[in-house]
């Protein structure tokens, strides 16, 4: 196991309260797999990998145990975390600003991060960074090397984002929605870029989006996010074949599908997403769900093994 | 034809034509002065009573300019916008003031496009206020709660505040605040974009059923294939201001013609794992080109496979190649019998 997260539970300090972002998940990622995290907007996929990462603004805090290669990292000093983060593992997000220096030159950035964790000359760190910039597929990388982050369109932009998180090699490589922005031809290019390094530099990959298309071409295995926990866990197969949670259900049907001709009323999932700090007593989705029953109202259920690669956190016996 | 919705009257509500939207861009240094940044670059198409024209294509491609140009929300550079037998194509703000009614518009970013300052009942009902000033207030708010209900707005929130709801339920607002007017055309730019998943088919099947009920015509704007799919009619798929292919749903998905709906088509994910790591794709290399410096002849042939020196000399025009299909490619029947998807 490479990556290893036990108990792992995020909580912000906001002036109206206490926010529980992310309610003790407990998953791994094995080397050179795709874990696939989807859920909607403020489920806690991006909280749970920013606290993972070591990267939760000052108002938040992480609980729980973190396993990477064996290590525990959760609530490493900064500086032990600065050995590992960019080197070990590495984050990339929708917005590659978030990663750039708008006012440094690529050349500049990339071959910063070689030297000083690989101590690596500068004339070998400018090599590394021209073959990787080549590798993420931007054309012309010699003459481009010297340009700053705004002269890069957004599908470059982000290609030069990845060969940065790809310096040093990392283990394990972190996206976080990162085709959210981009048209649908570029994000082609960029899957299939995700797509071709994981295999070709055997490094696993979770790719965290909204976008059940995106999941289904990328990922192993999937886990599915609801209101700040893990609802359903599975092999991608299985969960878009035969989904065990009736939000995870509810999701897959309620898309429009480009490969369907059929243009009757879609599914719905009623009701809104949940509110972190108002969710039910018990179930989360309840509010939501056509299947609740009496014990749906007062406790939360409990992520469950329901067979040898699943998961599923419902108190429902089977999905009619 | 049209399973789902009622076949619509062969008659166009709406007839546009050649229609051009040219921003003025400054330039600085040697040769300052402005240039044209050709936003819409001559669009010609129709629509029936009743029927959704689907409007698809990448960020800056003119989708959102071309809604605003119709609506005389922005200034045409050229061409003709007719409304049932009336040139509104120039008309001034107050000229256009009659045909507001008729003509409505619904934005992608929801809580944005709403007055923060305004209860939510005094947004809906400010179009009633505006062209039916001699409604009394009970009539006016009745109306309000009539079509907040509709939507799917508890009525009893009317005197709230935009920021009180969430995004779905702010969508559901401006849909209200369209449809309070009972229009015959509502142009939705991209309205359910930044809505989450299971938010979108709720407002997808509002905007759907209320077409059915009230015989709207929509120009639905999208870059989400899979949604245009299903909501639309017929589709127009435009690339740096031009259209390049207009055809029904079925023959745009079935048997599209031109390389770059083709490629468009092909790089939608499915969510189904084995169709999806089973798929061919047309990868195409690099970016959209800038719009202030787009290439000469096609416009797509800088990223286009089948691409030859005909492409850089002659501008392919948009040809009717079947009563329901219209496309813009120089050799359309060698992409028709390449297609991959
Ligand atoms: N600094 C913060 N202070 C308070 N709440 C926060 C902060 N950062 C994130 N949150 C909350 O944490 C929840 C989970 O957010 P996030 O992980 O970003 O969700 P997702 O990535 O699934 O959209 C959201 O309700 C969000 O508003
Ligand atoms: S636990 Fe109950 S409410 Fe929750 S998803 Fe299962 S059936 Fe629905
Ligand atoms: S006209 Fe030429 S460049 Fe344009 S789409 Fe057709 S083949 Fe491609
Ligand atoms: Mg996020």
């Amino acid at each position: 196991m490479l990556l290893d997260v036990q108990n792992l539970t995020t909580r912000f300090h906001t002036h109206d309260g206490e926010v529980c972002a992310v309610n003790n998940i407990n998953f791994s990622v094995e080397a050179g797999e795709c874990l696939g995290v989807v859920g909607e907007s403020g489920s806690g996929k991006t909280q749970a990998f920013l606290s993972i990462m070591g990267l939760l603004a000052k108002n938040g805090s992480a609980d729980g145990q973190v396993y990477f290669d064996g290590r525990q990292i959760l609530g490493l000093s900064g500086n032990e975390l600065n050995n590992l983060r960019g080197v070990e593992f590495s984050m990339i997000f929708q917005d590659p600003m978030t990663s750039l220096n708008p006012f440094m030159r690529i050349s500049r950035q990339m071959t910063e991060v070689l030297s000083e964790h690989q101590g690596l000359s500068e004339k070998d760190a400018v090599k590394r960074s021209l073959d990787l910039l080549d590798l993420v597929g931007i054309p012309e990388a010699k003459k481009r090397f010297s340009m700053y982050p705004h002269e890069f369109s957004g599908g470059m932009r982000q290609r030069v984002m990845i060969a940065m998180a790809l310096l040093c090699e990392p283990k394990l490589l972190i996206a976080d929605e990162p085709t959210t922005a981009l048209d649908v031809t570029v994000q082609a290019q960029i899957l299939e870029l995700i797509a071709r390094l994981g295999s070709e530099l055997n490094m696993a990959t979770v790719l965290i989006t909204h976008d059940l298309g995106v999941i289904a071409g990328l990922s192993d295995r999937v886990m599915v996010m609801y209101g700040g926990r893990i609802v359903e866990k599975a092999p991608v197969r299985d969960l878009f074949k035969q989904p065990q949670h009736p939000y995870s259900k509810g999701l897959l049907e309620s898309m429009p599908r480009v490969d369907d001709s059929n243009n009757k009323s879609l599914y719905t999932i009623p009701g809104q997403p949940p509110d972190l700090q108002a969710l039910p007593l018990g179930c989360a989705f309840i509010p939501r769900c056509e299947h609740a029953f009496a014990p749906c109202e007062n406790q939360v259920p409990d992520l469950v093994k329901i067979s040898s690669d699943r998961f599923k956190a419902c108190h429902l016996e089977e999905l009619p | 034809m049209n399973s789902g919705a009622q076949s619509p009257v062969k008659e166009p509500i709406l007839s546009v034509r050649n229609i051009k939207v040219y921003f003025p861009i400054q330039t600085a240094g040697l040769f300052s002065g402005t240039i044209p940044l050709k936003a819409v670059d001559g669009v010609d198409f129709d629509l029936l009573a009743g029927e959704t024209l689907g409007v698809v294509g990448e960020s800056g491609c003119g989708k959102s300019t071309l809604g605003r140009g119709i609506l005389q929300l922005l200034e045409l550079s050229d061409g003709n916008v007719v409304w049932m037998g009336n040139n509104i194509g120039g008309l001034s703000f107050r000229e256009m003031k009659k045909y507001r009614k008729q003509l409505q518009i619904i934005f992608q970013d929801p809580l944005a496009s709403l007055n923060p300052r305004m209860t939510i009942g005094d947004i809906i009902a400010e179009p009633l206020t505006v062209h039916y000033p001699e409604l009394s207030a009970e009539e006016r708010t009745q109306q309000v709660k009539d079509m907040m209900d509709r939507v799917g707005l508890l009525p009893l929130m009317i005197n709230r505040y935009p920021h009180e709801f969430s995004g779905g339920q702010c969508q559901r607002i401006g849909v209200a605040r369209a449809m309070i007017l009972k229009p015959k055309l509502i142009v939705c730019d991209e309205p359910v974009s930044a809505l989450d998943v299971s938010i979108q088919a709720q407002i997808i099947n509002l905007i759907k059923g209320l077409q059915e009920d009230f015989g709207l015509s929509l120009i639905f704007i999208s870059h989400d294939l899979s949604i245009v799919r299903h909501i639309s009619h017929r589709i127009m798929v435009l690339y740096l201001g031009n259209a390049v292919e207009v055809a029904d749903r079925k023959r745009l998905y079935n048997n599209p013609c031109h390389p770059y709906t083709q490629a468009l088509i092909s790089a939608v994910p499915i969510p189904d794992p084995d169709l999806e790591k089973a798929k061919q794709r047309i990868v195409l290399q690099g970016d959209l080109p800038s719009p202030l410096n787009p290439p000469s002849g096609c416009v797509f042939r800088t990223r286009c496979p089948l691409a030859r020196d005909l492409c850089a000399r002659e501008k392919p025009r948009l040809q009717q190649i079947d009563p329901d299909h219209q496309v813009a490619c120089h050799f359309w029947q060698e992409a028709q019998d390449q297609r991959i998807i």
